[in-house]
């Protein structure tokens, strides 16, 4: 099978809002913050400041651990200029995540790899955006 | 209360044109109320509700007053392309509250002559919540419905040639429709050798893009009975939006489920009760979980069942999308619920094309899946009976 490697591609630039200042903050450091409930004790992600799961506002940011298991993806073979590979991530934590896998084989990828973070920056030379983040097979 | 009985479906029309290079948006839109009205036997005069979903051009502000209505209801629910299932079961709880007799649906679009495709990245309008934490990922309509296959493929062993074969009826259905997009008969082989867009998705799963549109005119029983127009009664229905759940979502089940449980209840109703469905084929896996999920078959299933030939009118157990469905006939700007309920109507007035017609169609269920199966959608299930 002829092996797809991943090729740099350039990724909008998201809308960025203060309250996820610390989320791109952190981004930019390598780091990923995922939203935690102090009242019902559950991770939600994309953050919210009211928790999804029981209205409390006594939610804060943790750091991820940084792993986590690939629950599906697809290659978007059309894509111009290269294929990229779009997936949900089930991170350590729980919380399922929309990503791109990338620095790989995307041809070997599968439903339950291990992955690991990896940061992304988005935008192209003449307009830098913030980091991202993405995964790899570990 | 129930609506079963108290709303019926007296006028529907479909675009004939599946390329619309000189009408507007607007005059689709009024073309498509003319004929579903004029399909009723009755007038502009007569609607006194207007229901439109976000392609109606200024929303139902801009669209009342270009249509020269004069309502006391309006309801611009917008669900995506199950929208208009919605509003056929607001429009029945309406007139069953007393607050409108006639309810007329519009939708109409033209991406092919605008250029639009589903392979190009989703147009992103500012504030919505997740869309910082989704966009630089690149999703888009075919890259999500493909996540969700291969979630179903690898749950439940659903293969390729058994997606394959939902094109392969909707193919065999179009030969009949002389205004199909696509009028030729396909092969599974001819899905699996077709360009691949965003695996395991094959360019022929994937719905045609069309530009067109069409109309419903819901009334009251009262009005139903006095028209020379069979009598179709609205007998249940349910809407259920779900999306990622904070990221604690389950993919391998759609809102059908819940929509489809509610509809059968109102409606008094179980699946081996319907003789023809029409079901949202936006991408081949989207009919084999919705069959799933509304009860044709066991969970896990839905493959099997379609690779039996069970869609294919005068063969199969369930007739699926006689006119083509959008795999093959028609998915106006993207949204197919209107070309749903329009077969069924079709199919319960023992007015679809001889050759797929379904015999003594008294029962039909249409299901619409609107949204991204891959993130947030919303399932609408209606059931309407001959009577
Ligand atoms: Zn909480």
């Amino acid at each position: 099978m002829m092996a797809t490697l991943y090729q740099e591609r350039k990724m909008a630039i998201p809308e960025m809002h203060p309250e996820h200042q610390d989320y791109w903050d952190a981004a930019a450091e390598g780091r990923l913050l995922i939203k935690y409930c102090k009242s019902c004790e559950q991770y939600h992600y994309y953050p919210r400041n009211i928790c999804i799961f029981c209205m409390s506002d006594e939610t804060v940011w943790k750091e991820a651990t940084g792993t986590g298991i690939i629950y599906t993806f697809s290659i978007m073979r059309r894509a111009k200029p290269a294929p990229y590979a779009i997936a949900y991530v089930e991170l350590d934590e729980g919380p399922k995540m929309m990503t791109n896998i990338v620095d790989c084989d995307l041809d070997s990828l599968e439903i339950g790899q291990k992955v690991k973070l990896v940061f992304k920056q988005t935008g192209d030379a003449d307009n830098l955006g913030p980091y991202v983040p993405c995964f790899t097979p570990v | 209360m129930s609506i079963k009985g108290r709303a019926f479906i007296a006028g529907a029309y479909e675009h004939p044109l599946r390329l619309i290079e000189i009408q507007s948006v607007a005059a689709i839109h009024a073309e498509c109320a003319k004929g579903a009205l004029k399909d009723a036997g009755l007038t502009l005069k007569d609607v006194d509700g207007y229901f439109c979903a976000s392609d109606a051009p200024g929303g139902a502000l801009s669209m009342v007053d270009y249509l020269g209505l004069n309502v006391r209801h309006i309801d611009s629910t917008e669900t995506g392309g199950s929208s208009y299932i919605v509003h056929i079961s607001h429009a029945a709880q309406a007139i069953a509250a007393g607050k409108c007799n006639v309810a007329l649906i519009t939708m109409g679009g033209r991406p092919r002559a605008e250029g639009k495709s589903g392979v190009k990245p989703k147009k992103v309008t500012p504030n919505i919540p997740e869309v910082p934490f989704e966009q630089p990922y690149a999703p888009t309509a075919v890259n999500e419905y493909a996540m969700v296959a291969k979630l179903h493929m690898h749950k439940y062993g659903t293969t390729s040639e058994q997606l394959a074969w939902v094109k392969v009826a909707a193919s065999y259905h179009a030969q009949y429709n002389p205004n199909a997009r696509l009028k030729d008969v396909v092969t599974v082989g001819d899905v699996l050798t077709s360009p691949m867009i965003s695996d395991p998705l094959h360019l022929l799963d994937c719905c045609v893009v069309s530009d067109g549109g069409g109309a419903i005119v819901v009334v009251n029983p009262e009005i139903a009975k006095k028209l020379d127009r069979p009598l179709i009664q609205i007998s249940g229905a349910g809407e259920s939006p779900q999306g990622p759940m904070g990221g604690k979502m389950d993919m391998t089940y759609t809102a059908a489920v819940h929509s489809g449980k509610a509809a059968f209840k109102e409606a008094g109703l179980t699946p081996d009760d319907i003789k023809y469905a029409s079901i949202y084929d936006s991408f081949t896996i989207t009919v084999i979980m919705q069959l799933e999920d509304l009860g044709f078959c066991e969970k896990g299933e839905g493959g099997k069942f379609v690779a039996e030939g069970n869609l294919i009118s005068g063969k199969g157990k369930l007739p699926v999308n006689t006119d083509g469905g959008g795999l093959s006939n028609n998915h106006p700007t993207s949204r197919g619920g209107i070309t749903k309920l329009i077969e069924a109507v079709r199919q319960l007035r023992g007015e679809a094309h001889p050759e797929v017609q379904v015999e003594d169609c008294d029962v039909a269920l249409v299901n619409g899946i609107g949204g991204g199966l891959g993130s947030r959608h919303c399932s609408a299930t209606l059931i309407m009976e001959r009577v």
